[in-house]
């Protein structure tokens, strides 16, 4: 087996450097029911790596990459270009393979991007600390609210009804079980909501999304300040984080808690996983934050280095009493985040910002013209909702066997609800292009 | 532009005696700034179209002022990260002994057919009929699970072990609901020696934890257990092999003594490498157990995840495992998402989209290489290597307990006994010896912990010279005539010991122009 270095030679001079007969001996704690005469029955043995790469071939070929079709696809996760030095970085050994940095001698490269990272995702919110990345947006939208939870002391967190919908959903499955109430909104495929009116002295905080699932780009100045009038706090979730290169970032219309999904920079689709997740608070709630925190600091002969910090917050330490229960993050989508984020710089981030929404601009355009078809949104980013004359789900499906993937029917994300039952989320970032554009409008005529 | 600025290395310093160089440089070490003081307006690493001009609609929100971030150009960019990564030890560069942590070979065929068009670049929402081999894929590696573990389920969904932990305890805590016993059961037993996680999983889902004391001979003492269980027990969090790299002798009798009592048994399935291929969880009578695909399967570390956490479970629990559910319907996959009819009762949703897939693909590449004729194999190196090492360091380090050990080797400190030297101090002067050191101070129930796994990955000549180095420093600080270097390590890393009650008292979290210790001190 090619990974294994021991021989049988070795193996016999081990066992009997340790004193025993066979390897079977050191297993010898375990209860004789529980032992296995031989292998596990029933998988197969070791294949060299043509043979496993073969088998990966035959998976992929039964899958239709978005790479080969034109994609209209977002709600959550968007396929934007990776520069190639992005794939490169990360797949340097000295970054794959190795751990938290828990000897910060030895790791001061990690130390350092995840130090960038944090500084990076501040000025992208506008807020004032981050900190070294969570698992993915949704999971962090539910530590949002569990902090919220432990700062106010208040147990009810209002849900618009702009948040997507899975984020939503896991909001309210850890509020099921760790005892607190989610209030949701209903689905606001128009972009009217109006959550001031339902704060109260009891709302934790209240959940937006921007731009919302639906795509619509809303000003939450007011939201924020009815928020802290009744001591609760604003968190603003964005699941496009490339919007932030044009939009008002949610630091600057009062948020308390950012939370982004960070795929669309550095990080590839990958059916829905490893991403990224970013965390963005004020300094004052610092010490209330989940995750890993890197710190600057000085090293025994006085120069700079960075360690990790205000570690007393968190499991290893504190156990039970912790912030959250989380140990790994998201530290290589973290760095793919960087580096990209590095490459694009001012310059770069901005004017890929407008391109998406230009090309999503070209697209609502020629989606509104088709008979029957209207895009809700006055505003958008590079997503928008469409009203189909039929249901959603089945024209989706007929475009996908034309291979073209036309974008994500909203009753996949809420099912069972008549009202949305049409509608249809179509996202075109800067991998659009008009010869795609082409066979989507052709191929929609056809099937409406 | 004067590379040195931005930087302290150059800085004669107050305890150092080494020479200096003008740019703070020593040879392949190079200090590096961060890329916010590198940055130049008109730079940018990447070539961009201009956009068309559209009709804006953005509802006035247009964002105004400069974000602030720096401008480089590509080759800065590359050899700014190149000179980051040459700051980190890795598993590529040697033994990498961190015990808890399975820091084994990372194989590359992984991350190639991760990347493979057609799996590396789906969409999670793409309609299921243009993905049938992705959730294929999906299906043999939960196939595998169950099949290694002798489990009839598994919930692939979770994003890393702990949230695997907090998948598993919820779904005890709905089986406590459907038998209306969740409002009495509110106790979680867990040995002193458990993981962190788990005591902080039992409390975030309002459960109370109880200690359980181990015996002398390091594994969970039955009668204490016993007599902790009882109607207001919900469950057991085991580690087996345990935190101490122990197999749970009485296993058997303590799943049985947790079932009579209508308690569920949680296993921590962190040190499932010691294991796999050899023993199946379920013959051992576990309710669930998380599976860090990153320990045991080989998915990178990746300086601190992303990793993944699928929880097998027993029938018992198997009908609350959250969406999404895989399923096939006739000759098709399908995901049965949030709201639709399965076979059980969801938990609810932990995670968007369908889990960790990356770490899915890699995890399933690195387990069909293996076979299962290779993954015994594995266990047993695993194994042979960790109890090679506690029999060659056994007379001048002191084992914690008597062996045979599993796949890790624990010491404690009582070997440095009035040297002087701490457990710290041992470990940062093996930074010099060219290694990363091993787990310190954990588990907690031993004085001064050292634990050290070193994987099925190192050949037996590298493992010899590891244990001569860690030999040569016990006599060293045995010797006491050399306290003063240990306290001094480690010196030929990128950076001496850094002030750890300095960062965490003035926190700096984030690059200002005005804002660092070194500005201040100049």
């Amino acid at each position: 087996m090619r990974y294994l270095p021991l021989t049988e030679v070795d193996r016999r001079d081990m066992l009997t450097k340790i004193g025993v007969r066979s390897v079977d001996e050191l297993f010898k704690d375990v209860p004789l029911s529980a032992r296995l005469g031989a292998k596990v029955a029933g998988l197969p043995d070791h294949q060299g790596e043509l043979e496993v790469e073969r088998a990966f071939q035959a998976y992929a070929a039964r899958n239709l990459s978005p790479a080969s079709a034109p994609s209209f696809l977002g709600a959550g996760a968007y396929r934007h270009h990776v520069p190639a030095t992005v794939d490169y970085m990360i797949q340097r050994g000295e970054f794959l393979t190795s751990y938290t940095p828990y000897q910060p001698e030895i790791t001061q490269g990690t130390l350092q991007y995840l130090f960038e990272f944090q500084t990076q995702i501040t000025l992208l919110t506008a807020m004032e600390v981050a900190n070294a990345s969570m698992y993915d947006g949704s999971t962090g939208a539910s530590e949002a609210v569990l902090m919220a939870n432990r700062i106010t002391r208040r147990s009810k967190a209002l849900l618009s009804g702009g948040l997507h919908p899975q984020y939503r959903r896991i909001i309210e499955t850890t509020g099921h079980w760790q005892g607190f109430s989610a209030v949701s909104g209903k689905p606001d495929a128009e972009g009217l909501e109006d959550l001031i009116a339902a704060v109260d002295k009891e709302t934790s905080c209240v959940v937006v999304q921007n731009p919302s699932f639906f795509g619509h780009l809303r000003d939450f100045g007011k939201l924020a300040e009815a928020c802290h009038a009744a001591g609760a706090l604003l968190v603003v979730v964005v699941t496009e984080v490339i919007s932030l290169g044009l939009i008002k970032p949610p630091g600057e219309m009062g948020a308390d808690i950012v939370v982004c999904e960070g795929q669309s920079i550095g990080n590839g689709l990958g059916f829905g996983g490893p991403y990224v997740g970013l965390f963005a608070t004020r300094d004052k709630y610092m010490r209330q934050m989940p995750g890993r925190l890197v710190g600057e600091t000085v090293d025994a002969d006085g120069k700079r280095g960075f360690v990790l910090t205000l570690s007393t917050r968190e499991q290893h330490i504190r156990r039970e009493k912790a912030t959250s229960n989380i140990c790994t993050n998201a530290g290589l989508c973290a760095l793919a985040f960087t580096v990209h984020l590095t490459l694009l710089g001012e310059a770069g981030f901005r004017r890929l910002a407008e391109l998406n929404h230009a090309k999503a601009s070209e697209l609502a355009d020629r989606v509104a013209a088709l008979p029957g078809v209207s895009v809700l949104n006055d505003s958008f980013f590079n997503e928008f909702t469409v009203r189909l004359p039929k249901p959603a789900a089945p024209v989706v499906e007929a475009l996908a066997a034309k291979r073209i993937l036309a974008g994500v029917p909203v009753s996949r994300l809420i099912p069972g609800d008549k009202s949305v039952e049409n509608l249809l989320l179509m996202a075109a970032t800067e991998t659009a292009t008009e010869q795609g554009m082409d066979p989507l409008i052709a191929g929609l005529k056809e099937v409406l | 532009m004067d590379r040195s600025q931005g930087r302290t290395g150059g800085i004669a310093s107050g305890t150092s005696t080494e020479p200096t160089t003008f740019t703070g440089n020593r040879a392949l070490q190079i200090e590096e700034p961060l890329i916010f003081e590198m940055g130049q307006p008109g730079r940018c690493a990447v070539d961009l179209p201009e956009p068309p001009k559209v009709k804006e609609r953005l509802n006035g929100l247009r964002r105004a002022g400069e974000i602030g971030l720096p401008g480089l150009a590509e080759p800065q960019v590359v050899q700014h990260y190149t000179r980051l990564s040459q700051k980190n030890y890795a598993i590529d560069m040697g033994v990498y002994p961190l015990g808890s942590c399975t820091m084994k070979h990372n194989p590359r065929i992984n991350e190639k057919v991760a990347r493979l068009p057609g799996i590396g670049d789906l969409h999670p929402l793409q309609p299921v009929s243009t993905v049938q081999g992705a959730l294929e894929l999906i299906d043999r590696l939960a196939h595998w699970l169950k099949t290694l573990t002798g489990m009839p389920a598994v919930a692939m969904s979770p994003a890393a072990g702990a949230h695997g932990e907090m998948c598993g305890m919820m779904a005890i805590a709905a089986a406590l609901d459907a038998r209306g016993e969740r409002v009495r059961r509110k106790i979680v037993l867990a040995p002193e020696s458990a993981h962190g996680t788990n005591p902080a999983t039992a409390a975030a889902l309002g459960f109370t934890v109880k200690p359980i004391p181990a015996n002398e001979r390091g594994r969970v003492d039955l009668a204490a257990l016993k007599a902790a269980l009882g109607p207001d027990v919900a469950a057991i969090m085991l580690t087996n092999p345990n935190t101490c790299g122990l197999f749970e002798s009485e296993i058997v009798e303590i799943s049985k003594a947790v079932h009579d009592a209508g308690a569920y048994f949680y296993c921590d399935g962190a040190n499932f490498n010691a294991i796999v291929g050899r023993v199946r969880p379920g013959d051992l009578g576990v309710d669930c157990m998380h599976i860090n695909l990153h320990k045991t399967f080989s998915t990178p570390h990746g300086g601190g995840g992303p990793g993944a956490g699928p929880v097998v479970l027993s029938a018992a629990l198997a009908p609350y495992a959250p969406y999404p559910w895989i399923v096939k319907q006739g000759d098709a996959w399908t995901v049965a998402e949030d709201g639709a009819a399965v076979d059980g009762k969801p938990l609810g949703r932990l995670k968007a989209f369908h889990g960790q897939m990356g770490m899915f693909t890699r995890a399933l590449a690195y387990i069909m290489s293996h076979g299962a004729d290779g993954l015994k194999q594995a266990a047993e190196d695993a194994v042979l290597s960790a109890n090679y090492v506690m029999a060659a360091l056994g007379d001048i380090m002191t084992p914690a307990f008597d062996g045979p050990c599993m796949h890790e080797a624990l010491f404690d400190d009582s070997f440095l006994k009035d040297t002087g030297v701490s457990t710290l101090d041992f470990a940062k002067a093996m930074i010099d010896e060219g290694y990363h050191p091993m787990t310190m101070y954990f588990p907690l129930v031993v004085h001064g912990a050292m634990l050290i796994e070193p994987t099925e990955s190192v050949a037996k000549e590298d493992l010899d010279q590891f244990i001569g180095a860690l030999r040569s420093l016990a006599e060293r600080a045995k010797s006491g005539t050399a306290v003063e270097d240990f306290k001094a390590a480690p010196r030929f890393a990128p950076r001496r010991r850094l002030d750890e009650t300095l960062a965490a008292r003035k926190p700096i979290l984030r690059w200002r122009p005005t804002n660092s210790f070194k500005q201040a001190a100049e």
